[in-house]
């Protein structure tokens, strides 16, 4: 019997709520599948397994707070006997004691997002007094629950009762009748249901931080020419219909790609010492527009062809942006790419997203003096970064990783 | 077709491209990337949209000559003409 537990959807995420099964007990599996979706900050994630055999029993229910790590289901390896009796109705086997009472906090009516907030700042949502449909919850409410506890003074713990608005403030009672509808999810319209830029922004604050506080950075750059690249892409377009086009991201994702290989050192977690891995899997930055970021992974980056970069470019960064990304294009990242050169900056000192080790920053490409040879001339420039976590390397190695970048991008046909 | 459709597709593009922006609040000379915060991976897309719609072909080194909502109709207009 195997045990599918909550995935970690990244450094930042600490539990998701189930919002629905998409397999049942008896249900074949087959790695890649997904058998679920979970909602997180960073939108509803689809689950995939990476185990084959039939489902057992399903353990949480939909709509469960689910902290990662928690037994999910059980899955009957191919080639075992599948029990007759396989289907149970959910139960709270395998939740730890202490989720029971974040089970009972979610039985009050809440939407998610004012559940999320409630979460993390810490307040029960008990305490809360909903403003919404039926009494339910609100980010509204929740945020005056917030402001009525910080307000008052710097010791938001001992502050008990909301010093004025008692309406809108912290109320031990539920009784009271809700005023007038209001809006349940508060949110603006997204792709994805229930999202904001708020819990992006919060999902991005939280793994900042830690890597902030965590991660004892060094960074290094150099300047590319990108005449070469440039020329030969302008080249490879006039070919190609304009659905195939390709992007220069493609070039810098596949030159990262390939300098890994040569500086494997960079493509690794920490996690209790240095683990290399061995699939190059590049997260490439996506910019809401909205504010916030998402951070797509391209599986296998060092073996794929320029035309396959652009294939998955074109099938993440829109899924990214509607906030539906798979559980492995959030989870499996092995090194991070960021090009922010399209607003003009020239150079990007960027944050590493734990537990990588390293990120590439990419500026925007302009024209400058070139000296070459004794020569002047004016080229195509573009500024590549490295941030790199001095725990897990040092500057020599990422002297070489920058180098190999730049080495490749010299000779983009043989990228 | 006449400009004026030409433009209503465009913006209708546009909005679709990038739903969170307001296309239809461009002045006839405001940069479109610009003023949408439209990156090169979203301005492919529209470029692709614009030539299935219109059945012409946009190769690369015109893009600096369709910044504006003016340039673009204008560019439109004169290829769905010929």
């Amino acid at each position: 019997m195997l045990e599918y537990r909550m995935p970690s959807l990244g450094a930042d995420m600490e539990s998701g709520f189930l919002r629905e099964w998409r397999v049942k007990p008896g249900d074949q599996i087959r790695k890649g599948d997904i058998i679920a979706e979970v909602e997180t900050q960073k939108g509803i994630i689809e689950i995939e397994v990476f185990d084959e055999g039939t489902i057992g029993e399903l353990l949480v229910k939909v709509d469960d707070k689910v902290p990662v790590g928690t037994l999910m289901a059980t899955i009957i390896p191919a080639g075992e006997a599948v029990p007759v009796t396989a289907e149970k109705a959910p139960a709270a086997i395998g939740i730890p004691a202490a989720e029971v009472a974040a089970a009972e906090e979610h039985h009050i009516r809440a939407s998610p997002l004012a559940r999320r907030i409630a979460s993390e700042k810490g307040i029960a949502l008990s305490s809360i007094h909903g403003t919404g449909p039926d009494g339910a919850i609100t980010r509204d409410d929740v945020e005056h629950a917030i402001s009525a506890r910080m307000a008052p003074e710097a010791k938001p713990e001992l502050q008990k009762e909301p010093p004025t608005a008692p309406k809108e403030g912290i109320s031990e009672t539920k009784s009271a009748i809700p005023s007038a509808p209001v809006e349940v999810i508060p949110t603006k319209p997204t792709s994805a249901p229930g999202f904001s830029t708020e819990t992006v922004r919060m999902a991005v604050a939280a793994a900042m931080s830690k890597s902030n506080r965590e991660i004892p950075h060094y960074y290094l750059e150099t300047r590319i020419d990108m005449c070469s690249a440039l020329n030969w892409l302008s080249e490879a377009n006039k070919q190609r219909p304009v659905r195939e086009r390709l992007l220069p991201a493609v070039l810098l994702i596949k030159a990262v790609a390939r300098a890994l290989n040569d500086v494997p050192d960079l493509n690794a977690w920490w996690e209790d010492g240095l683990q290399r891995k061995a699939s190059i899997n590049v997260g490439y930055v996506v910019s809401l527009r909205t504010g916030g970021i998402m951070v797509p992974t391209i599986h296998d980056a060092d073996s794929k062809s320029l035309d396959e970069l652009m294939q998955a470019l074109n099938d993440l960064i829109p899924r990214a942006r509607a906030l539906r990304l798979r559980s492995s294009e959030l989870a499996d990242s092995t090194i991070t790419v960021t090009s922010l050169g399209e607003g003009g900056v020239e150079t990007v000192y960027g944050v590493i997203y734990p537990p990588q080790v390293a990120l590439v920053g990419f500026g925007g490409i302009t024209e400058q003096p070139w000296a070459e040879n004794g020569m002047l001339d004016v080229r195509p420039v573009l500024t590549a970064t490295l941030a790199a976590d001095h725990r897990a390397s040092d500057g020599s190695t990422g002297s070489r990783f920058l180098t190999a970048i730049k080495n490749y991008l010299q000779q983009p046909d043989k990228l | 077709m006449t400009q004026e459709e030409i433009k209503q597709t465009l913006l209708q593009r546009l909005k679709s491209i990038a739903p969170d922006t307001e296309p239809s609040q461009l002045k006839p000379d405001d940069n479109i990337r610009q003023t949408l915060g439209i990156d090169s991976f979203d301005y492919l897309q529209f470029i692709v949209a614009l030539d299935e719609q219109f059945g012409i072909q946009t190769p690369e080194e015109d893009y600096g000559k369709i910044q504006t909502l003016k340039e673009l109709t204008d560019y439109v207009d004169a290829r769905v003409k010929r």
